[in-house]
């Protein structure tokens, strides 16, 4: 019988590239070169953290995340460690703490968060922190979201010493078009400013003044007018950084968050929705780093004021006659009226016109009804802008690649279509979620020469005007849904509201059109009872779209293709690590 | 932590049994009961009651000159002695109301008015008196002591739709109340 030499945890762990961490009395293993703070963070014990953002380089200015560390004693010269039973060397405890987000975890380490240590120095950090803070939190818009509110109700103390007069400094700075700033309720924790100069590489905000002086100001000269600045907004522990298109609208905590896509561009910026009764108040990035990161363009931020806006359709509108003004009508008798009257239509004088802004369930079904009726002349509306080589795509649908693996299209025909209307060959047109006087080319006078014009769209435009049917849509914050970034990931829409008034999803609207008009056929997606059961029957009969559902989607989203495109400022944040 | 723990009262064995309190309140009731035989029962002459007991002619008589300074009647926002609006619209009273009879639309103050520091104050402030049920809970959770319960008890309504109060109704039914709160003075 052989004697084993039992393997020591420190020599296992090294195996596997990781070290072996105490931290509360518990051990164990992270990899090489990870942050005491995510480390404590990653196993459920909560550090706070105000200047430390894992997406910006370290400060370590705040001092909130100070811990108790310890290590194994150094040993005399020519002494060998001596292990306990378990195979760890006893841990002897610094008497002073250190800051958790500068500090790397280390072999045979000791983290403790809950002695006396820990406790005393995060009450008395909070204690500084507090001694000029204004404590305007009635009039905050950070209120029941911020940092200091929440670290002080769970390691402040619930008295205060400080009785001299608090520092004023300026309060209600308008510093960019669409950020103001406190400096009363800074912090100075810095992410605004290495967040401007690290991720946007602008250097517009910096630190004057000194000691408790010290205050955030923009450069001479300067303003934060960059099409990032409200990301200061979100990363801002504090209300130091607001919103002022957010201003006083709403206390956060009666806003529900949704998490959902962004629609205004091809990279489909993940986002959250916050809403309460109907009415969406404002939209904030949401963390994806395979599409995003934590950041989000302004004006795709801002983009969001349609959703309640007074042109909204909210019911089903009818021509009667072709010179009759359009009447508001039911939904039932309307969509059998459409059915019978898209069946009288000559195939061959019929055109689709859907946009890359539906889901993917909606293109499948728009692709489904449109081969029913034997129609062939069928395409989206492509839209190219500049990219701004951040977030912003040059395709500015957000599903033309789902409308290429859905339909095979890419706005190559559209002008094959543009041209026929033109001649008169196409005498009906259904149109999905665009105003074709827009991006499409289609005069209002083309549309009012048309025989039957089908418009499903939310909001009035002049294409709707000119419809013989219009059926009220909805915006991508009402309805359930995938699309496809540019980058070939497949992502999922929440409904954050209920459709408004008496409209419906485009994809509802679409189901049962195809039910009325297919008859006896047995069509699965017209009998769909949701978009995620379209979806499964998509994820059948489409080949890049096999062992897709909405659960595997989750919100994180799907690689199904890889389209080549990469996004430049993920591209980036790789390269830096 | 954020908070200081309270001592609760440690209760002894008689406390605990709890006949003696019961007792004690048996030894009040039986009180009112003799004096209300013997035709001397409080506030008597106040109502012009009669013969045993007190019985109050309603709406001729009232209580308003009984009513205790924590009476809990419909509630109101208050202006300070400085006259400025107390109420910043933090909508902590929307969110504690239990019937959820508080609706605030929350605005901007103006910079040229006398306390610019302020910053907010509501645009529109509603209270539906249907579904209010007095608790109080708004005044307890305002942290800049604007929106009181006043002793109005009695309002009767014609029409459904008058008994959502505006803020110009709550305003005139709170008044002015006595006492600076000086939070949002500009050189505090």
């Amino acid at each position: 019988m052989s004697f084993e030499q039992p393997i020591l945890p420190k020599d296992a762990a090294a195996a596997e590239g990781k070290v072996n961490v105490q931290i509360n009395g518990t051990w164990y293993r992270f990899p090489k070169g990870t942050r005491i703070a995510d480390a404590c963070n990653s196993v459920g014990v909560h550090v706070p953290c105000f200047c430390y953002h894992p997406k910006l380089s370290v400060a370590g200015s705040c001092r909130m995340c100070l811990v108790e560390q310890g290590m194994p004693p150094r040993l005399a010269p020519g002494a060998t460690p001596t292990y306990n039973e378990d195979g760890y060397q006893t841990i002897q405890w610094m008497p002073r703490a250190v800051v958790a987000c500068a500090n790397t975890v280390a072999e045979n380490m000791g983290i403790r968060t809950n002695g006396t240590v820990c406790t005393q120095a995060r009450r008395a950090v909070l204690e500084f922190l507090l001694t000029n803070h204004p404590l305007d939190c009635p009039i905050c818009d950070q209120a029941g979201e911020c940092k200091l509110q929440e670290y002080t109700a769970d390691y402040g103390s619930p008295t205060h010493r400080f009785t001299e007069a608090k520092i004023k400094k300026g309060k209600h700075i308008e510093i960019g078009p669409r950020v103001n700033l406190d400096q009363e309720r800074c912090v100075l924790c810095r992410r605004c400013v290495r967040f401007m100069k690290e991720i946007v590489g602008e250097e517009v905000l910096g630190v004057v003044g000194r000691g408790g002086h010290n205050a955030i100001a923009c450069y001479p000269g300067k303003t934060l007018d960059s099409n990032y600045s409200m990301n200061v907004v979100d990363i801002c522990p504090v209300g130091a950084m607001t919103s002022r298109d957010f201003r006083f609208r709403m206390r956060v905590w009666f806003l529900k968050s949704t998490p959902t896509i962004d629609v205004n561009c091809g990279t489909g910026t993940n986002i959250f929705v916050w809403s309460r009764e109907q009415q969406v108040y404002r939209i904030t990035p949401r963390q994806n780093d395979e599409v995003n990161s934590c950041w989000m363009p302004d004006d795709h931020r801002l983009n969001y004021k349609y959703i309640n806006s007074e042109r909204r359709l909210l019911t089903p509108l009818m021509k009667t006659d072709a010179q009759a003004p359009q009447r508001a009508a039911a939904w039932e008798p309307v969509i059998k009226a459409v059915a019978e009257q898209l069946r009288l239509c000559s195939p061959a004088q019929t055109a689709f016109i859907v946009s890359a802004r539906l889901t993917n369930e909606e293109l499948f079904l728009a692709g489904n009804l449109a081969r029913l009726l034997g129609v062939e002349a069928l395409d989206i509306v492509p839209r190219h802008d500049e990219a701004d080589d951040m977030l912003i795509s040059s395709d500015r649908n957000p599903n033309s690649v789902g409308a290429q693996i859905v339909l095979h299209k890419d706005g190559s025909t559209l002008d094959n279509i543009r041209r026929s209307i033109k001649l008169g060959k196409i005498r009906n047109l259904v149109v999905l979620g665009e105003d074709v006087t827009a991006e499409a080319g289609i005069s209002a006078g083309q549309l009012a020469k048309l025989d039957y014009l089908l418009v499903v769209d939310h909001t009035e435009s002049a294409t709707t005007e000119a419809a013989d049917v219009v059926l009220p849509g909805v915006t991508f914050a009402e309805k359930y849904g995938t699309m496809v970034n540019v980058a070939g990931r497949i992502q999922r829409l929440s409904r954050a509201i209920a459709p408004l008034g008496g409209a419906r999803a485009d994809w509802e609207i679409l189901a049962a059109l195809l039910r009325e008009c297919c008859g006896d056929l047995p069509e699965a997606a017209a009998h769909a009872t949701s978009a995620q059961k379209v979806l499964d029957v998509m994820a059948k009969q489409i080949k890049e779209l096999n062992g897709v559902s909405w659960l595997s989607v989750g919100n994180q989203g799907q690689q199904i293709i890889d389209t080549g495109v990469s996004i430049p400022l993920i591209e980036r944040e790789r390269a830096r690590k | 932590m954020s908070y200081i723990p309270i001592k609760r009262p440690k209760f002894s064995f008689l406390d605990r049994i709890y006949v003696v309190e019961l007792a004690k309140g048996l030894w009040i009731t039986l009180q009112h009961l003799v004096l209300s035989l013997l035709g001397k029962s409080r506030f008597k002459k106040d109502f012009n009651g009669k013969g045993i007991g007190v019985c109050m002619p309603f709406p001729e008589q009232r209580w308003d000159a009984h009513l205790p300074s924590y009476y809990r009647g419909a509630p109101a926002l208050v202006r300070g002695e400085d006259g400025r609006e107390r109420c910043v619209s933090c909508q902590l009273c929307e969110f504690i109301c239990p019937a959820r009879a508080i609706r605030v639309v929350p605005g901007s103050v103006d910079l040229s008015s006398p306390t610019p520091k302020q910053e907010k104050a509501p645009l529109e402030f509603e209270i539906d008196m249907l579904r209010c049920i007095y608790c109080g809970m708004c005044q307890e959770v305002c942290p800049e002591q604007a929106i009181f319960l006043s002793n109005q008890y009695l309002f009767t309504l014609t029409d459904r739709s008058k008994a959502i109060r505006t803020k110009e109704d709550l305003y005139r039914l709170g008044g002015i109340k006595k006492g600076l709160v000086n939070k949002w003075n500009q050189y505090k």
